[in-house]
């Protein structure tokens, strides 16, 4: 996020799109619920009817996919009516003029037309940002990202920011609420094929240089492949060998057979995990690691916070520490590092890494949570990004974006089209929720949504068992009828993998910048299963096993799980 | 200069008062209450119908304190009235005392027992306990007032009511109607009968709750409590508290994991974070049993030819795994070695996962699970 979660409290404009806020980030929900009793306007920008657009002023439930159209548009209002900040423009961006002509053809009507709404809740939402700005705070999340056009739809947003001078402000900025809860952390450690820690860029000689000096090694000079690009070369045979940490892959990935297949032809597979899940299921070798309860170091959360996490318990049996694990494999392979623990891990990452600067695990323990850039030990940390100038030295450049559709609609053969996302009480894989008590009672199995006008039309009665198939897969659901769907749309989750893996039927295609898979559209078809009078769960598992896809617990042996 | 505001409250423009609080000077900006101040100044008075997350009620009078401005002396409750320039509290005044050990005495005669209570008996003392202790009020000051009916039937897994403890100070209604803004409980009765049901009366499965806890974390009294937690076989002398974070989004709200005999017990909030002792249904209820499942790995693991896995210890899994790595960066390159890291696991593993992929291995075929 470029500003703090808490400033979302004080805001006078709230612009919330593809974010199903109350239920995958609820205390984030808290702080927007607030704004709006405190005044607040609150835009929720949705296909669905979400719990959110309950406190909202406006609810404008475009179609899914036509992000790039709405807000182009409402950039269109804000020019003709000459709403935008012209001095923020002036001094602080580029590529307006092009930007400008661009957004002309988006008029109002002409996107209202895409979207399926009317032109006035254009009109509207360009004139009330516009004027609260710069106090107008957008958020977003996979809704806008987890499209083949995820990252244009980011782009898209950003243009309004640059637009009003909502960027370098308090209550304003671009907001990505992050999924989960180390995504920032793995981000700024380096996790990224092309970015050394703290996003230095390892092709720029300068930059590689001087982490060859810190780590007193050569390293690579290009930049690696990401998730995408090496699950295809390993399905062509050109990755050997795969280490995962921590990572439930064969069933977070879109179209889970696909990553399975992958996983499945390459000679040698490492797990690092706390479960023998789906992935573990598949390794040469599992290593049993600690959970974060047994886990001494930090997680950055959403607003770019670092704060502390501190081990409760010990590790069952021989589990150990990621970071013991790693140090061990360090020196087993020959590159036996001085790090012992985990504080030192964080000194020498905020030694080569200037956002973290000014952080050490004492002073974490010291002042609590720090959000960076933290330059050095008297740099208080930052609570919102881009102040005095952008955090890239740039300038803001707007970025002419089209409507690309996505890359599967519906037809006559699959009329559905299927949107996923996180329901409050499970989350992601449901590894981890699948294990506390009580938590079946409150999302039992997975549902598909659907609205009540649709359902009425196919005969369809709350808890009627369903097939749902796409050109992928197929999985057996129980219907949820509830206006939160349009109709047109039917919405899963995927918490509940061993018996319905959502992702076997999700769409293949990606980002074509980030990568990021397109979770959010893909044409389905839906009949009535022919098992309407058994149980939902013993359904949905007979489905599994009658081959649809294997069933990866049969592999197991009795040996790996369960022992104490 | 800007104004930046949080909570609607202009900030940057401060204007400073100056006052004492048992003598002590203290300065704090206006607008601040009486509370404030006292806590600035480093002086604690019971304050059990207050939380700062959704303003004061100014109902149990726990909080009274003596103040002198102008020359005038009175009592007001220091949750609801404001500091004042020159204002002088006394918090601790014989009087004051002694009105606040007559009210718990008076709340106590209203619980059936001293010892059932199922917080303070297996987690560790509530606020009021505090109190209670603090002030030595007696159980026996006052006859005994018919106890109200602690029989609440509702089954849901993860909220236990005992009415017997609640002293109707509404902590739990306001934070789930004015911060989580669920509408889920209200009060419903009057006086010594009033009590806390969930709109309508249905049970809380069926209403609008979110199950994010806060009413039970709020609560004072032990009233409400974790069913999970209190429903096991522990005593609170050995529970001990860790601050950490909540394993499970990006808001990464503060909790504390309460442990028993190195195992885990529950989660609680931790209201020092910037959370503010938020917490949502999954880190209240599902932060932690995962962590002691039967499932968790225990022993290194090797598949066999057979397709099963066979328990081997460290040095054999990490010296097969290496050699395998060394024959493929021999045979083939270390590019055809991939690493993936994790959005699940501390960032100090992360570093350590791409700086051994670049060293160790010697590519940048690293990656992590999600780029949102
Ligand atoms: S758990 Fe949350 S939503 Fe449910 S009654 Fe308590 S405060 Fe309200
Ligand atoms: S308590 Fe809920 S909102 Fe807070 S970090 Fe955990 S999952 Fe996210
Ligand atoms: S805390 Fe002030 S009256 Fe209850």
């Amino acid at each position: 996020m470029s500003n703090s979660i808490e400033e979302l409290a004080g805001t006078d404009f709230l612009l919330v799109a593809g974010s199903n806020t109350t239920e995958a980030h609820p205390v984030i929900s808290l702080r927007m619920k607030r704004a709006v009793k405190n005044g607040a306007k609150l835009v929720v920008v949705d296909p669905r009817k979400i719990e959110l657009t309950k406190w909202a002023t406006r609810h404008v439930q475009i179609k899914v996919g036509t992000d790039i159209p709405f807000f182009n548009a409402v950039a269109n209002v804000i020019l003709n009516e000459e709403l935008q900040d012209s001095r923020f423009i002036r001094d602080r961006t580029e590529g307006f003029e092009a930007f400008a002509r661009h957004v002309q053809m988006y008029t109002p009507e002409y996107s209202a037309e895409i979207c399926g709404i009317t032109p006035e809740e254009i009109i509207e939402t360009a004139r009330e940002f516009a004027a609260a700005a710069p106090k107008a705070a957008i958020c977003y999340t996979l809704g806008i990202t987890e499209h083949s056009c995820g990252s244009h739809n980011v782009q898209s947003l950003g243009n309004l920011g640059l637009l009003c001078g909502t960027l370098g402000v308090p209550n304003g900025g671009v907001n990505p609420l992050r999924g989960q809860n180390n995504v920032q952390g793995a981000g700024d450690a380096g996790c990224i094929p092309t970015d050394l820690p703290g996003y230095q860029k390892v092709e720029r000689p300068g930059i590689r240089a001087m982490f060859e000096k810190a780590w007193d090694a050569p390293l690579p000079k290009r930049r690696g492949i990401t998730k995408i690009t090496a699950m295809e070369q390993m399905i062509k045979g050109r990755v050997k060998a795969v280490y995962v940490m921590g990572e439930n892959t064969v069933v977070s990935d879109p179209h889970a057979n696909h990553a399975e297949h992958a996983l499945r032809s390459v000679d040698f597979l490492v797990v690092q995990d706390i479960f023998l899940t789906e992935t573990a299921q598949l390794a040469d070798v599992v290593l049993p690691a600690a959970s974060f309860a047994e886990s001494d170091g930090t997680f950055g959360n959403s607003e770019r916070r670092i704060q502390r996490v501190r081990p409760a318990v010990s590790p069952p049996g021989e589990a150990r520490s990621d970071v013991d694990i790693l140090l061990e494999m360090f020196a087993r392979m020959g590159k036996p590092q001085k790090l012992k623990t985990s504080k030192d891990v964080f000194t020498e990452m905020a030694s080569v890494s200037p956002i973290y600067g000014g952080l050490s695990h004492e002073r974490l323990d010291r002042e609590g949570g720090i959000q960076w850039p933290c330059g050095d030990e008297d740099d208080p940390g930052t609570e919102y990004l881009h102040g005095d100038e952008f955090e890239s030295g740039f300038p803001g450049f707007f970025a002419p974006v089209d409507h690309i559709p996505p890359a599967e609609e519906p037809d006559d053969e699959y009329p559905w089209l299927l949107t996923t996302g996180r329901r409050r009480s499970t989350y992601h894989t449901g590894t981890q929720t699948g294990q506390a008590s009580g938590f079946q009672l409150l999302v039992p199995h997975e549902m598909l949504e659907i609205n009540p006008l649709d359902a009425a039309d196919m005969g369809l009665m709350d808890g009627d068992l369903l097939d749902v198939s796409s050109r992928r897969g197929k999985v057996t659901v129980s219907a949820r009828v509830t206006e939160r769907s349009p109709r047109g749309l039917v919405f899963m989750s995927f918490a509940f993998p061993e018996i319905t893996r959502t992702n076997d039927v999700t769409s293949d295609a990606y980002d074509f910048i980030t990568e990021t898979p397109e979770f959010k559209a893909c044409a389905v078809k839906i009949s009535k299963s022919e098992y309407q009078d058994e149980d939902v769960r013993v359904a949905q598992r007979r489905i599994r096993l009658a081959g649809e896809v294997k069933q990866p617990t049969e592999l197991m042996p009795a040996d790996g799980r369960g022992d104490k | 200069m800007t104004t930046v505001s949080v909570n609607g409250r202009a900030q940057g423009t401060t204007k400073w008062l100056d006052l004492y609080v048992n003598s002590v000077a203290v300065r704090c900006e206006e607008g601040s209450r009486v509370l404030d101040a006292m806590d600035e100044a480093g002086f604690e008075v019971p304050t059990l119908c207050y939380d700062e997350r959704v303003g004061a009620q100014g109902t149990c009078r726990m909080c009274l304190v003596e103040v002198e401005v102008n020359g005038r002396t009175e009592q007001v409750a220091s949750c609801t009235a404001f500091a004042e320039e020159g204002m002088s509290v006394a918090t601790h005044t014989e009087e004051i005392k002694d009105y606040r050990k007559t009210l718990l005495e008076m709340l106590l005669s209203e619980m059936s027992s001293p010892n059932a209570n199922p917080y303070s008996n297996k987690v560790g003392p509530t606020e009021f306990d505090r109190a209670v202790e603090e002030y030595e009020a007696r159980w026996d000051a006052f006859p005994r007032l018919r106890v109200r009916d602690k029989a609440v039937h509702d089954e849901n897994p993860f909220i236990q009511r005992d009415y017997d403890y609640c002293i109707a100070c509404y902590r739990c209604t306001n934070i789930c109607n004015e911060w989580e803004q669920a509408a889920a409980i209200t009060v419903d009765g009057r006086g010594q009968e009033s009590s806390i049901f969930t709109f309508f009366g249905n049970e809380l499965m069926d209403s609008p709750c979110t199950f994010c806890g806060q009413c039970i974390n709020t609560c004072p009294t032990g009233a409400l409590t974790d069913r999970k937690v209190v429903s096991q076989e522990i005593s609170a002398e050995e529970v001990d508290r860790t601050q950490t974070i909540c394993p499970y989004c990006g808001v990464g709200c503060g909790i504390e994991l309460l442990t028993h005999e190195d195992e885990i017990i529950g989660a609680e909030p931790d209201f020092t974070a910037p959370s503010r002792g938020s917490l949502c249904v999954k880190g209240q209820f599902a932060s932690w049993e995962f962590v002691r499942s039967e499932d968790r790995l225990r022993h290194p693991l090797v598949k066999q030819a057979d397709g099963t896995f066979r328990k081997v210890t460290w040095d054999e899994a990490l010296d097969l795994v290496s050699s395998k790595f060394k024959d493929a960066i021999a045979t083939e390159g270390p590019d055809s070695i991939v690493c993936w890291a994790s959005a699940r696991v501390v960032t100090e593993a992360n570093y350590l996962m791409q700086k051994f992929a670049r060293v160790a291995i010697g590519t940048n075929n690293i990656d992590n699970c999600s780029r949102t």
